[in-house]
């Protein structure tokens, strides 16, 4: 009985002491005596023990926990010191668990081992994980502080008060306060700490907040109400974390909408020619990078990681080819005669599709994804995957060079000047059959590259590009045609419309929605969003 | 006055097509049902269903013909109309079913039952009666198109713009019909149809019947489109389709005159769908695929654009080679489709009856330029 009120003492000490040194080393001696303490009474005493050598905050403590709990620690009978015990033949090898030093070989007689319960090992898991707050390293202390978090273990209070006096580095100590708030929830503290503690996980703001305290929400009493009122708040924090990840996907659909468009914003604003094949050009990129992958797969598997960086260049050179071919054998001939264009490239969409069909069969062909495009990261409580963030930089480069290169090149300028107005421009110089041929190159070309991009998040099939042609319309009309920026805020617009219909409507619903919105908003502004002004509207 | 307006609209060309089209409806169900199964004579069942089909699509055509041909409307969405007119036939038939169905519940079809619905929604109300469903064959399609083309043409979208907005509503459509909350059978659409006006329609008699139907259908139309072409307000659509500006300009309302033609085609694609469904048994949302409406505006190209004859013969000759292909070398057939697009745009503007417009006038050289430089000139 004194040995308990002794090492009771000799805890509170600790309680008090301990904050202010802010060490975790003790001196061997101190230790010591608080290990012996684990073998001086009942399973009860033994608890209490555990606690004192947790709260003492020792680097060693842990380990000595971690074989007390595996049942290697024994006391001998003759002064009740506890040694670590090693067996050897019939006897006990003895260490100091102090300080490792060897405490000479002794008959099995005159020890005993210390036995451990389940409710001890609750105890000494609970102690691992405070001791560990007061770690050096202040990852481990933030680690330790969210497990206590989780478990809610009331326990742990009193170490966690050690340690919150004691923290030095904000976002652990933040992270210790709410831990503190969620073990306090689970004891049986009086109501007004509870209350208190329902404030601090309100300031929290997450999903797991709002599940800590949802146990709480019947109670009658000042809990009861700080829960609701913290419901409130924290509701109102993750509807604003909802459609910040709302516009995180639409913005990620915008920018997959605005790869597939923005070539066909060349081709259909720029030179006026309906290309119903735009889809199958995209489709052409994705195959080409399949290609890319196929032959680095076959030939050089660690150039793997480069294998889209590679497939850039091949789909844009394949798609803007075909796209070049095509201008060449079909479309010049129709120019002028929008309706007979549609028609002609709405065949050669076929036949390619059927071309690829035969060539690399009809089902679904295997892409991968480069180690920096897969997994996923969080920022607060939204989910950001590595594929979205890259397709989003990707869009806005495209995006910026070709404004780069419609507005700073020489072709850029000659592009322009022929879409204002032909006869002038042919009768300054400019060759404008080739500067058609190289401008629905380069829409066909930059279609090529939103294929790269697709393969990433779309079944690769003969089909890729029926799914995107009538939305690249849209987009195209929606922002006005002849105006890139017009694209970016249709696809934009479109993109994050869409995803803040879906939870409301249902996907498809919510994409009808769209398309009888666009259907109704072309009757009202014939040319788009932004429309072009002057006399080229009239041709 | 209608009747001078019909009989002005009865031509040469008109006489023809309507006499084969009269004849074929005679003689066709005769072949299939007279004569005895081995003999040369007799026309099977299945050549009987397939014809019948060919001669709805030359509907659709007609239908498509009209508006692009005549008024300059290319519209990617006639499938539309054609397959609301088809899905007001399959509720009728669906209606017919009764106890017969798998679930044997007698006024539910099979696929609400499956979907656990208790009641007949309201929109399903009435169509267990032949009159209103024809009705909504005619009406529904005509409602859709004349609010569309209502607002579409007083805001004067025209040309590829309209092209594109009448691609979203097909498309549209086709996203809605996919839907299992539509009450429209879904992905599945409606089939499993047992008979029609009380007979089976299986039996050859019925199928006999159909061909008759759409033969019959097809010429009245004809004669119709015909007639219209021919009046004064078919000259006025034709000034539309080639100087719209110039047209209102002189003072006439030509949204009111595109409504008028756009409405009417659109019933003519609905009652073509209504023939189809019950001959190919069964309709489902692929029907709204912008695919299929493209594939009907090239019927109308490869007979001849503008002509009314060509769509008829445009429908036939593309569905025959459809057929032969999938038959023969399906591999082939989306090839031949696609060259087929690019082909008649290039090298047949005017598509078959124009080439033999062509042929034709190099065997009478001294009479003939004159004509066919009229004759291109309106139709291209």
């Amino acid at each position: 009985m004194r040995m308990l009120r002794c090492l009771a003492t000799l805890f509170l000490l600790m309680m008090t002491v301990l904050p202010l040194k802010a060490a975790t080393a003790i001196a061997d001696a101190d230790l010591t005596a608080l290990v012996n303490a684990l073998g001086a009474g009942d399973f009860d005493a033994t608890e209490q023990a555990i606690a004192a050598l947790a709260a003492s905050g020792d680097d060693r403590v842990a380990g000595i926990l971690d074989k007390l709990g595996n049942g290697e620690l024994v006391t001998r009978k003759a002064d009740k010191a506890v040694f670590i015990g090693e067996k050897a033949d019939k006897d006990f090898k003895l260490t100091d668990p102090v300080t490792g030093a060897d405490a000479g070989i002794v008959p099995k007689a005159t020890v005993d081992k210390l036995k451990v319960n389940n409710k001890l090992r609750r105890a000494i898991a609970t102690a691992v994980g405070t001791l560990t707050l007061r770690n050096a390293d202040p990852k481990v202390r933030l680690a330790a502080a969210e497990a206590v978090m989780k478990s809610q273990d009331a326990a742990a209070i009193p170490a966690l008060d050690a340690a919150i006096g004691a923290e030095t580095d904000a976002a652990v100590k933040t992270a210790m306060i709410s831990a503190r708030a969620a073990a306090v929830l689970a004891s049986d503290l009086p109501d007004s700490e509870k209350a208190k503690a329902v404030d601090t996980i309100a300031d929290l703001g997450t999903r797991d907040a709002l599940g800590m305290i949802a146990p709480y929400a019947g109670q009658a009493g000042p809990i009861g109400d700080a829960v609701k009122a913290a419901t409130t708040a924290i509701n109102a924090k993750l509807a604003l974390w909802d459609a910040g990840q709302n516009i995180w996907y639409g913005l990620s659909l915008g920018s997959v909408l605005l790869l597939a468009a923005i070539g066909l914003a060349i081709t259909f604003g720029v030179m006026g020619i309906i290309n119903m094949a735009h889809g199958e050009m995209v489709m052409l990129g994705a195959y080409a990078t399949f290609g890319v992958q196929e032959l680095i797969r076959n030939n050089a598997p660690e150039l793997f990681d480069y294998s889209l960086l590679i497939a850039l260049p091949v789909a844009f050179v394949t798609a803007g080819g075909v796209g070049i071919l095509i201008e060449r054998s079909i479309i010049r001939w129709l120019y002028g005669r929008p309706l007979e264009t549609l028609l002609a490239t709405w065949g050669v969409s076929l036949i390619l599709q059927q071309a690829v069909r035969t060539i690399f069969g009809a089902n679904n062909r295997e892409v991968g994804n480069p180690s920096w495009m897969s997994g996923a990261f969080t920022i607060g409580e939204m989910q950001v995957t590595w594929s979205r963030l890259w397709i989003i930089a990707f869009a806005a480069v495209v995006f910026l060079s070709l404004i780069g290169v419609l507005k700073k090149t020489a072709l850029g300028l000659q592009m322009r000047a022929v879409t204002a107005n032909r006869p002038m421009a042919s009768a300054m110089g400019i060759r404008t059959p080739f500067i058609d041929a190289l401008t629905f190159g380069l829409g066909s070309g930059i279609a090529g590259l939103a294929g790269v991009a697709l393969s990433q998040i779309d079944n690769v099939s003969p089909n890729l590009g029926r799914g995107y042609i009538i939305d690249s319309f849209m987009v195209v009309v929606f922002g006005g045609v002849g105006n890139l920026w017009g694209t970016l805020v249709g696809a934009m617009t479109l993109g994050v419309a869409n995803k803040f219909l879906e939870p409301y409507a249902g996907a498809v619903l919510g994409k009808i929605l769209l398309l009888v919105f666009i259907i109704l908003f072309i009757q009202k502004r014939p040319r788009g969003l932004f429309a072009l002004k002057g006399r080229a509207v009239e041709a | 006055m209608l009747t001078y307006w019909l009989t002005n609209g009865f031509d040469r060309k008109a006489q023809i097509v309507t006499a084969v089209l009269v004849a074929l409806a005679i003689v066709v169900p005769l072949g299939s049902l007279l004569p005895p199964d081995d003999s040369v004579l007799h026309i099977s069942t299945y050549q009987v269903t397939l014809f019948g089909k060919y001669l709805t699509y030359a509907l659709l055509a007609l239908a498509v013909d009209l508006v692009w041909g005549y008024c300059g409307i290319l519209s990617l969405g006639h499938g539309a109309f054609f397959a609301l007119g088809g899905y007001a036939c399959g509720m009728y038939l669906m209606r017919q079913i009764g106890t017969r169905g798998v679930y044997a519940d007698p006024v539910l079809p099979d696929f609400m039952v499956f979907l656990n619905w208790k009641d007949l929604p309201w929109f399903w109300y009435g169509f267990d009666m032949a009159w209103f469903a024809f009705l909504m064959v005619i009406l529904v399609p005509g409602l859709l198109a004349f609010v569309f083309g209502w607002f579409a043409f007083r805001s004067r979208v025209t040309g590829v713009y309209l092209s594109i907005i009448t691609q979203a509503m097909t498309y549209a459509l086709l996203l809605a019909f996919f839907r299992n909350d539509m009450g429209f059978g879904g992905n599945n659409g409606l089939t499993d149809f047992k008979d029609i006006l009380g007979y089976s329609i299986q039996s050859p008699g019925t199928r006999a019947g159909l061909f008759a139907a759409s033969a019959l259908f097809l010429a009245f139309f004809f004669v119709v489109a015909s007639a219209l072409t021919r009046s004064k307000l078919g000259k006025v659509l034709v000034a539309v389709r080639d100087a719209e500006s110039r047209t209102r300009f002189i003072g006439y309302r030509v949204e009111h005159y595109k409504l008028f033609v756009w409405t009417l085609s659109a019933v003519m694609a609905g009652v073509a769908g209504a023939l189809y469904v019950p001959q190919v048994g069964i309709i489902n949302p692929s029907e709204f695929d912008p695919a299929a409406s493209i594939e009907a505006v090239i019927w109308v190209a490869v007979g001849g654009r503008g002509t009314l004859v060509g769509a008829l013969i445009g429908a036939v000759v593309v569905n025959f080679g459809k057929t032969w292909f999938t038959g023969m070398l399906p591999e082939l057939w989306l090839f031949a489709l696609g060259g087929l697009f690019v082909i008649v745009t290039l090298f047949l503007p005017t598509g078959i009856v124009g080439l033999f417009a062509r042929l034709k006038s190099l065997r009478k050289p001294p009479v003939a330029p004159v004509a066919v430089a009229n004759q291109s000139g309106g139709a291209s």
